[in-house]
């Protein structure tokens, strides 16, 4: 090992230990756990910062916290599934005994014997850890992708297919046409007023009928054609360009939140 | 030795301009002033620098986010919102709502979304439960019931103490399904949630008298950004059950929602800047809440330094693209 990496770790577990002392002197009074409650907070601020570490370059921290991040993240959701799908789920419909043994409230509407159904199909999908047996697996797995595919086909039909088509025909004059001198006369310049209302309907056809165009490939973009087809490449870049810049914000907002907890909750500067 | 010369005079001149704006600002405006400078300081070096075709690290670019990010948190700068017109629909309907209807306010998000989609849920839990509407909360994450109960101990209950646990509101916490959930209680509450958090069973909770289904909901609010989220709650309940829903998601997946405003959503609040507008809202319209929390109009000063930071780094990147492409053609 080299000695900078000695120094490091030395340094880096010294100001662990004191972070540790000085945040559980501070919870002393406040919580009855203040040892365990210093620490959380001391190693959830270690655990940021090894993470934020990686922007300068890979390191043994970084590798640490990842780790075990994807390590705790199965463990949580493996008992989570095992709570909150079999127990409270699946457990009072099968068995009153279980029911009790796991301290689930009964259900209503008292057991229901359909409900082997999927606890065989859950089986079946574990046999895929068997290589002699494993292609039974794929029937529960048929099942349900079948299923996903049917329940979701009719409400992504009329969701994001009928009615995403409907709001698409907007009246282009925009609401409440009286002609050409009252419109003029009673101009509005307000969101919602009539002149942004006609102009955001434009766009909306415009964008939808050129957007179309960028993507027929049947027949050669030039000309008029063409000239559709870059408009409808230009409102697809606004589009990503939109996408994008709410991302940043979204990103900008996690950094806020892990800052927010480094000088609020471990450091106390706000 | 000039250079050292020319260093030191840049120094002492600098030194004698920080104790001179130290002099003039008052004492809580300097964090701010000095933060601003660093950061627009930094800018310039780095754009004179990348005028004679320096390279920057990406470190450095980093560096100045956190600054950008941090600084505005040390020493608060704040901002005021006008609520667009697609926040304020969810304003508007939560207002216009007679007292006593009931609210459904789903909390779909675990930790990472939470610095973004929290600040919105407690705005609007705190909206509807100022204006006297019956608020039941419930999670399809499972990493959300922890978060709502965090938000209803630490934030909104303490807040209104004299709302109830089943008259006022209910918590009935999360169940594990996705869609599958919503696709049960679009047609029967009890089916899927047979009691609340604290194992009261449905029927005897006073909220649920008349409510048997999300079809008896006057208003929805799904708070997430992921799968099962505000989409699932559109297409498996707004628009088959013909119940109004709104949207509080995380900025990524907001531009996916507006195809379903306004027709299949009331509003959209995007991000930390819709939590913000809200806020502001809320704020205008009820002053006695004039000194409750708000996280979403505070994170609107880092967010604006760091864009600004961000706009101007794309500009600096440019120009070094230009540049060398022209230097490149020249040869």
């Amino acid at each position: 090992m080299r000695k900078v990496t000695i120094i490091v770790m030395a340094a880096v577990i010294v100001l662990f230990l004191a972070s540790w002392i000085l945040k559980a002197g501070a919870f002393q009074g406040e919580h009855d756990h203040y040892i365990i409650r210093g620490f959380l907070v001391t190693f959830a601020a270690f655990l940021t910062l090894a993470v934020m570490s990686f922007l300068y370059q890979d390191n043994p921290y970084y590798k640490f916290a990842e780790h075990l991040f994807v390590g705790v993240s199965a463990a949580f959701w493996m008992c989570m599934g095992f709570w909150t799908t079999i127990v409270q789920n699946l457990v009072p419909r099968l068995s009153t005994s279980l029911a009790d043994f796991f301290e689930v409230p009964q259900r209503a509407e008292g057991l229901n014997f359909f409900f082997y159904t999927p606890v065989i199909l859950g089986i079946l999908l574990l046999l895929r850890l068997s290589r002699k047996i494993g292609w039974i697996s794929r029937w529960p797995l048929a099942f349900i992708v079948g299923t996903t595919a049917g329940l979701n086909f009719i409400r992504y039909l009329r969701s994001d297919f009928i009615k995403q088509i409907s709001s698409t025909f907007v009246p282009l004059l925009g609401r409440d046409w009286e002609g050409i001198g009252a419109f003029f006369s009673n101009l509005d310049l307000s969101a919602t007023g009539q002149l942004v209302m006609m102009v955001s309907n434009w766009v909306i056809f415009l964008g939808v009928f050129c957007g179309l165009i960028y993507f027929y490939f049947s027949r050669e973009h030039k000309g008029v054609f063409g000239a559709g087809s870059r408009v409808g490449i230009w409102i697809l870049m606004i589009t990503f360009g939109a996408s994008f810049g709410y991302t940043v914000m979204g990103r900008i907002s996690l950094l806020v939140g892990r800052i927010t907890f480094l000088f609020r909750d471990w450091l106390e500067l706000i | 030795m000039g250079k050292v010369n020319l260093t030191l005079l840049l120094a002492a001149v600098a030194i004698v301009i920080i104790i001179a704006i130290a002099l003039i600002f008052p004492l809580e405006r300097l964090g701010q002033l000095y933060s601003l400078l660093l950061i627009f300081g930094g800018l310039v070096a780095l754009l004179l620098r990348s005028i004679f075709a320096k390279e920057v690290d990406r470190r450095i670019i980093f560096l100045f986010i956190f600054v950008a990010v941090a600084a505005p948190l040390l020493f608060p700068i704040t901002f005021s919102e006008k609520p667009t017109a697609v926040v304020k629909a969810v304003f508007d309907r939560v207002e216009s709502l007679p007292p006593g209807s009931t609210v459904l306010l789903s909390f779909d998000f675990d930790p990472a979304m939470a610095p973004e989609v929290q600040p919105m849920a407690n705005a609007i839990s705190r909206h509807c439960l100022k204006k006297g509407h019956k608020v039941i909360f419930m999670s399809l994450w499972a990493t959300g019931q922890a978060l709502l109960t965090q938000s209803l101990t630490n934030t909104i209950l303490p807040e209104f103490p004299e709302k109830q646990d089943g008259i006022d509101y209910v918590n009935i916490g999360y169940k594990a399904g996705n869609e599958g959930v919503l696709n049960v209680i679009v047609s029967n509450f009890e089916k899927m949630f047979p009691t609340d958090v604290n194992s009261v069973p449905l029927g005897e909770i006073e909220i649920f008298d008349d409510i048997r289904s999300c079809r008896d909901l006057d208003f929805i609010v799904s708070f997430g950004g992921g799968l099962p989220g505000s989409k699932e709650w559109v297409l498996f309940v707004g628009d088959p059950g013909g119940v109004d829903v709104a949207a509080g998601v995380a900025a990524v997946v907001a531009p996916q929602l507006y195809p379903y405003y306004p027709a299949q959503l009331v509003g959209i609040l995007g991000g930390v800047k819709g939590a913000a507008e809200y806020e502001f809202s809320l704020k205008e319209t009820y002053p006695d809440l004039k000194d409750m929390d708000t996280p979403g109009l505070k994170m609107m000063g880092p967010q604006t330094l760091a864009h600004i930071v961000i706009i101007s780094f794309i500009v600096i990147g440019n120009i070094i693209y230009f540049r060398g492409r022209r230097k490149e053609k020249g040869q």
